[in-house]
Parts: structure tokens; sequence; C-alpha cells
């Protein structure tokens, strides 16, 4: 079947099979494969990207129910040769190691700081807690957060 | 790698905080992860599994999987066209099973098809006719049953003759007089679960055919060279006939040191003429890599009434599964590392690991220190408690110092300051309890705890852990680097070393620039192709190797530049640390030279809080003090601390591959859980710089000491909570409010049995 996505702002198109994921068409129809697939169990947010706004795990949802719906990814998170701050944080506290929950996190970070731009402490271990990293032990992102909430 | 100018990177030098290379590409999505490679005509690969632990094939027929829409190719072990087992040891594991199946998730066939739907499908219709056999799954009933492997693959390595059946390997280190008896004794049986290594990036990568019989293999793995040379021989293929490359690595934790998807991938792809790319599920990785070897420990520690341990007394056993992988070392270190980071004198360590049905176990941070030092810690708290000493003072009493000698007879002759991370981390002052009522999210348990606080107990322990820098045992894991200096004053740099997540990476171009001053170096892609082996991420040893190897070949090259008066030059020299030897086969005891190259040492102080009511926990907080050498890059350091802590956390409480009869029950992570951040306390930590004398910078790895301890500190605290045992990890909430008794050893001797 034929779904029709804005994708990062870019309309388009990808023929898909009825049962696969968002996730799959991003990453391997539509040549977006910052979006992660770590579990696709909807367990570790990896592949967390906007629908119509809603932080949502790709691996979850059908490529068919996102037909006619807007999505934006970790590419499209800030405009073609710039970082989003929450990306610019990320570099500058080592919240990066091997980088896999990057994009999910981050997504999820830009998420999180749209809607309480200046977050508790408890707020941020929760907002964060569907986002599984394995390498860091979270404290380098709690300050990547921290920083890109005080520059606002 | 490409590295969009989004804002200009600050360049350093050894001893800064620079900033990942990587880390732009990283946050952008843009940095290439083995699983998301691409070739013209790509095919997919898919892994025809055995649902069996143990069963005998009786046939394999794929002819309805060849008729499949979209398939192009359905392969058993026939269709291995060079030798058939591979091993990162002992060739002991078929490429595609032959006769016999021996853990449940090995594989029997591949298929390769347009879509991976379709190769999912075309799998599930590979008809392999099984005959169940009785799978052995005890490992203290393993070396009395059925030999898993009748020729034996580890005899004729110089270790122990042990004839049993199922014995990997069997050490025993005879250090002094076993018999001493001290003023006081205790003793301990301790278990533990396995754990996984648990990679957020699966297991994945792209074979591509050369056209001339030749294939590139790009893999998310640790170590290269010596997956090309498992690689070569099973296609019957020379060496330089198979280039493997490194696909982006989403975290290895050990987890990659042995081959998953490079032989099948290959082998498809050659087959089908056609690249492939094969990327495991998160249920397929659960059965696609070696875990953490469970172990059970029985453990007696004698000591003088001033507190001064006088004989410790160990029997460790470590289910292997079904295949070797890297078992033989994984036992040394169990019991080379078994007294922890203490002087004794007398000591009788006894360490089998078997063959069983159960997953294959093999590296994952730590290697067989963390097993032992949950033991011996817990030990060392029990000791404390019956000489009534506390037990931070009972720690400094019989800490390890240089001079001291290992109980196989080796003098720590380098920098391992034991004391001194042991006072670091005592002093790091304690947070103060929380009050009740207080945010639901902050309780033991977390939003599911529906009490108020009435059952909870608060807790501080405290643990110290070592382990050994690089491989050992005479084994010479050289690290190559290739130096170009260009005419234009720039510089590339080949060096293999495998950024696994771990920033070796930066360590290779921070010594670059420090060595060549400049800050316009380039980092080759890192693959077999241009330079040689860097040896494996892992052991703690790629920061020290790889930076010996860059330094050793940027001062080559501008020594060969300046005696040609200038110009291009382009060396290549390989790294070496000091020689090791094995350990003698009967008393575990050197034999000239160390068995080990070096040691790290880390201690931690741990809070938490439990709810005694209802089994919940909450660590509070961490504090550590690991020492670290020399830091390369400081922010990187505290990364390894915190994120290694994370997974010694994950081990206390919550981390453990479910079996029944050998079958995996929890592979996901619905089942299988690991730290989130509502589970990681905010963790401290104190960085001991006391240069290793023997390494370039006095640098030590870091990666493992804190993984080896966590574990510990936080059963330590756990135990101070509750008054109970707790000799099992994970610790479940069962084990809190007493469902079920203490783990009992099974019958048997104990401590040991004597050699």
């Amino acid at each position: 079947m034929k779904v029709e996505l804005v994708v990062n702002g870019e309309p388009c198109e990808a023929e898909v099979w009825g049962g696969e994921s968002l996730l799959h068409t991003l990453r391997e129809r539509l040549g977006l494969p910052g979006s992660k697939n770590a579990c696709e169990q909807g367990e570790c947010g990896s592949c967390s990207v906007l629908l119509d706004g809603t932080l949502v795990c790709a691996c979850l949802v059908l490529s068919a129910q996102a037909d006619g719906h807007e999505i934006v990814t970790v590419e499209g998170l800030a405009p073609e040769g710039k970082l989003h701050p929450v990306q610019e944080a990320f570099v500058e506290t080592g919240a990066v190691q091997c980088g896999f929950c990057t994009p999910g996190l981050v997504m999820a970070t830009a998420d999180l700081l749209l809607r309480r731009p200046d977050p508790s402490e408890d707020e941020i271990r929760e907002a964060l807690s569907g986002n599984v990293c394995r390498c860091t032990g979270y404290a380098k992102i709690f300050d990547a957060v921290r920083l890109a909430a005080e520059r606002g | 790698m490409s590295s969009p100018a989004h804002t200009k990177l600050v360049l350093g030098r050894v001893g800064e905080s620079v900033r990942r290379v990587d880390a732009i590409p990283k946050v952008t999505g843009e940095f290439a992860y083995a699983s998301d490679l691409h070739a013209a005509g790509m095919l997919w690969g898919k892994t025809v599994r055995s649902p069996h632990a143990h069963a005998r094939i009786t046939s394999i027929d794929v002819s309805d999987a060849v008729g499949m829409p979209g398939v192009h190719a359905v392969l058993t072990h026939d269709d291995v066209p060079g030798q058939k087992r591979y091993g990162l040891e002992f060739p002991d594991q078929p490429v595609l099973a032959i006769d016999r199946v021996r853990y449940f998730g090995e594989p029997v066939a591949l298929v390769a098809a347009d879509e991976p739907e379709q190769a999912l499908r075309a799998a599930g219709k590979v008809k392999v006719e099984y005959e169940p056999l009785e799978p052995v799954v005890d490992p203290e009933r393993a070396t009395e049953q059925e030999p898993l492997h009748p020729d034996r693959p580890t005899m004729g390595h110089g270790y122990r003759d042990d004839p049993r059946p199922n014995v990997v390997r069997h050490l025993e280190i005879h250090h002094g007089d076993p018999e001493t008896t001290g003023d006081v004794a205790v003793s301990g049986y301790y278990e533990l679960g396995i754990q996984d290594q648990a990679f957020l990036g699966p297991e994945s990568g792209l074979a591509v055919p050369d056209g001339e019989g030749g294939v590139d293999i790009y893999v998310a793995t640790q170590w290269l060279h010596v997956d090309r040379d498992q690689v070569a021989p099973c296609l019957n293929l020379p060496p330089d006939q198979v280039r493997i490359h490194l696909g982006g690595v989403g975290g290895a934790f050990g987890g990659r040191e042995d081959l998953s998807i490079q032989v099948h991938a290959a082998l498809l792809a050659l087959h089908t003429a056609r690249p492939v790319k094969m990327v495991y599920s998160r249920e397929e990785s659960f059965f696609g890599h070696v875990h953490r070897h469970p172990a059970r420990i029985w453990a007696e520690h004698r000591a003088a009434r001033a507190g001064k341990l006088v004989c410790v007394r160990m029997r460790i056993l470590l289910d292997g599964g079904a295949y070797a992988s890297s078992s033989t070392a994984v036992t040394a270190n169990a019991s080379c590392f078994a007294c922890g980071p203490y002087a004794v004198e007398n000591a009788l360590i006894d360490c089998t690991s078997v063959y069983t049905n159960n997953p294959p176990c093999g590296a994952m941070r730590g290697f067989g220190a963390v097993q032992t030092c949950f033991a011996a810690e817990a030990q060392m708290d029990k000791l404390a408690a019956a000489l009534d000493i506390d037990p931070i003072e009972l720690r400094l009493l019989n800490a390890l110092k240089p001079g001291d000698k290992l109980p196989t007879g080796q003098p720590i002759t380098g920098s391992l300051p034991v004391a001194e991370v042991i006072r670091r981390a005592a002093d790091l002052p304690l947070p103060e309890p929380e009050e009740f009522p207080r945010d639901p999210i902050r309780l033991p348990g977390g939003a599911g705890n529906v009490g108020r606080g009435e059952g909870v107990r608060r807790g501080v322990g405290f643990a110290v852990g070592f382990k050994n820098l690089c491989y050992s045992e005479g084994f010479d894991d050289a690290c190559a680097a290739r130096v170009r200096l260009l005419a234009d004053g720039s510089a590339e740099i080949h060096c293999a070393a495998a950024e696994v997540g771990q920033g070796v990476t930066n360590v290779v171009l921070q010594v670059a620039r420090t060595e060549l001053d400049t800050e316009d170096i380039v980092l080759a892609p890192h693959s077999t192709v241009d330079v040689g082996s860097a040896g494996s991420a892992s052991a703690s040893r790629m920061t020290w190797m790889a930076a010996g190897a860059v330094q050793l070949a940027c001062r080559a090259a501008i020594e060969e530049r300046e005696q040609r008066g200038g110009g291009e030059v382009d060396v290549e020299r390989v790294f070496h640390h000091r020689r090791t030897a094995p350990l003698d086969s009967a008393t575990g005891q050197i034999t000239g030279a160390p068995a080990h190259v070096a040691f790290a040492c880390a201690a931690m102080r741990s809070v938490v809080e439990v709810d005694v009511e209802l089994g919940l926990t909450r660590v509070v907080w961490i504090g550590t003090a690991q020492d670290v050498g020399t830091a390369i890059n400081p922010q990187a350091v505290e990364g390894q601390i915190e994120g290694g802590t994370a997974q010694g956390l994950g081990l206390a409480l919550m981390e453990e591959i479910q079996t029944r009869d050998g079958l995996i029950t929890n592979a996901s992570f619905t089942d299988y859980l690991i730290p989130t951040t509502l589970d990681m306390p905010p963790v401290d930590s104190v960085l001991v710089e006391d240069p290793e004398p023997d390494a370039p910078y006095g640098v030590k790895g870091v990666g493992e000491p804190p993984t080896v301890v966590s574990t510990s500190a936080i059963l330590s605290a756990l135990r101070a909570a509750t008054g109970k045992e707790l000799n099992r990890v994970p610790v479940k909430p069962d084990d809190i409010v007493g469902l079920h008794d203490e783990v009992a050893g099974p019958a048997g001797p104990s401590p040991v049995s004597p050699g």
C-alpha cells in the first residue's frame, strides 16, 4: 500500500506493507535512519519521534496509521547545518557515548522542555524514564537537560 | 564518519576534557551505525535458530523455504565452504549447526530475501527435524553428565588436566599454606545470575561481495582483525580477501568479542553475489552474543583477632554454557582476583568453568572479577562484623600495595593505590536522609510503592574491587598504529582500535595532537585493510594500547621526517605491553614472568533505601574513588565510571537472563530490565591519578573497575538496611521480605575441594 506522510516538513510517499512500522518506513524507505532500532518493542525509546507534535515510539506506530500525518525525526529537529539547543547540550556535557539512545533522548528532551521549560530533577527523571541508555548511567544526560533548560 | 560543521569542535590534547569527535553526528542522527547501512541491490539475511537447548538434528529440508516469494538463498552447514567451526579461543562452535544443537537459539540455517519480512517468513518454512536430548543445565552436575564436546576442545593448551566431562578449565591457586587457621573464620555461599550486556545497537552488518571471490564486511565489532582471522577460514578464503570494516557500534561491553553475523552475512553475500544486510531483533540479540557467566561461590575467610587476613579459601563454579568463548580467561580472572585487593599470605582458590546447554557465556565488563568481588566483599563485611572492626578500617588494614604479592605469587610492581581509593571514597560526604512524606517517585520502587514510607530503612555500604588491565597469561595483545605525515603539515592516523562508544577515537586523536603538535589530523576509517591489528576493545586495555601505539608511530614518523629532511612519511609501528607468562597448571603460581600486566582498583560507597515490607529498593547515592592512572579525557573517564556503575546496579537489583531447562524465558526489554533514569542515583566520582609507570602517559583503563565494585557496594548497603544475608544477585523483592530462605549452596565441599 502507499502512504503519504509529511516528514520533517517535506511531503513524501512510500510503498509499504500493511504490517510495517513507521520506524521501518523512516529508516529503510525514506533514508532517515536517525531514529534507532534498539528494541522495536516500545521499551527503549530510541526511535522516539513526534507524530503531529506528540512524542511516540516509531516502532509502535504502523506506517498505515501515520498516513496523512506529520512526523518530525531527529534529522529534522534543527534546520540543516544547525544544532538544536538540546543537541548542543548533549555534545557539550559528554552525554553521548555509543550514541544509540541519543536520537531518542534528544527528541524526548526537546519535547519535555517544550512542555516544561524549567523541569525539576524528578520531572526530568520521570519524563526520560522511557528512554534507556546503557552507556552513560544518565548523569551526563541530566547535565545536558539542565544545560539546555538554563539556556532556554 | 561525517562531521558537518555545525559548531567548531574544541580540539584538545592529552589530559583535557575534549568533546567527542563523533558527538555531533550522533546527536543529529547522521552517524552511520552498522544497522543503518545500505547498498544497491541489497538483500536481507535471517537466521533460523534452534528451539531446543539440546537436540540431535535428524534432517533439514529447505525446499519449501527456497520457493517462498523474494527468497534468493537458503543455506545450511553443507554450504559452509571452509572450516565448519570457529571460536574466539577454541574452534568449538559450528558456523551453522551440523548434527546437534547445544543451546536455545543456536543458528541452524540462513535465508536471504528481498525484504526482511520475506526472509522472516521463509525462515519459518525451513523444516528442521530434531530429536530432543536431555539438556545439561546444572553446572554442578555437568561434570558427571554426558560430554557436550567429547573431543574436549580446551585440552592441550597448558591448562590443568581435568578429565571430568564438560570441564572447560579448572584452575587451582595454592598460595602459602591454605590450612592456616586464624582466630576468626567466616564463610558463605554466593550466587550470581546471568547478566546480559544489553547494548542498544543490535548485532548488525552488511557483507558486500567484491566480484572477485572476496568480501567486505561492515560490522559492529570489538576487534576487527580477530574477526577476519575467524571468518576467512570458514569462507575458505585467504585473509586479504576478507576485509572487515567497523560499522558504527551501539555499545559492546564484551558482547561483541565473539562473532555474530560476520560469517553468516558473508556466506549469503558470496552465495547470491549480492550485498546482504543482517540486523538482529532484540529477542534475537539475547541469543546472538555471549553473556556474563553465572557463578556459584563458596568462600571462607580466616583472620587474626586484630583484623589481618591470614587465609582465604574459595571454590568458584562458572557456567560457560554451550561453547567455550573466552571462559578460560574468565576462569583465570575470577581466580586471580578472588581475594580482592587485599594482602593475604595463604589461599586456596579452586575455580572450574563448565560446558552446559545454558546460554553461552564469555566476556562482559569486569570479566570474572565481578563475580568474585561480590563474594569477597560480602565476606569482608561479615568478617568486620565478626571481629567488631569498622568495615572500612578492616579493608584499610589489609589493603594491597606495591611490593605485596598476589595469591599467584605475582608482586605488585606498578601503581595500585588501594588504601588511597578507600580513604578518598570514605571521605565523600553522605547525603542527608530524606523526610517523609515525599513525592512517590522518590520512594523505593517509585510510584508503584503504595506505602507512605513506614517500612523504609536506610543502609550505607562500602566495597573495594580491582582487576587486571590488558590481556594476561602470556597473550601478546599488541596494537598497531600507522601515521602518515603529509607535505602540507597535516597527518593521517590509521588505528583499528574499535570505537564502541567508550571514546577511544578521542584518545587516538588527543595522543596524535599531543605528539605531532598539530590540530590538523584525520583518523582514517577503522579497517583491516591498511593497518595491523589493534587487539580488542576490551579488558580495559584499548586506551593504554592505542595511546602506546599512536605515540610510538608518531615519534617514529617525526624521526623519519627529520632524517629525510622533510617530505611525506608513512610509518606503522606495533606497541607491546610488557610480557606476561601462563600460570603454572598445577599450582596456579606465576612461572617466571608475571601473569598480569597491571591492575586498577576502585572503592565505592553507597546509600540505599529499602522498603522492608514491600521488598522494594532505591539506590539513593553512590560515591566512588577510582584509580585511573592518568585521565586522558576526564569528562570521558567520569562517563565510564557512571555508566559502569549503572551496569553493576543492574546486576545488583534487576538484571538476569532467566532460563528454564536451558530455554531463555525473558528475551526482551519488557522482561529483562536495565536501569532507567528512575533507577540511577547521582554518582560522585573522584579520579585518583597515580600514573602507571609502564603505560604511555601513565594511563590506565577505566571501564571495568566501576562495574566490578558497584554490585558489591550496593549489596553491602542493602544488607546494612535489611540485616539479611542477600547472597544472590540480582536481589528480588522476595529476598528482602523473606518469603523464602536465603539461597542455599548445593551439597558439596565448602569452601573448597582440596586440590
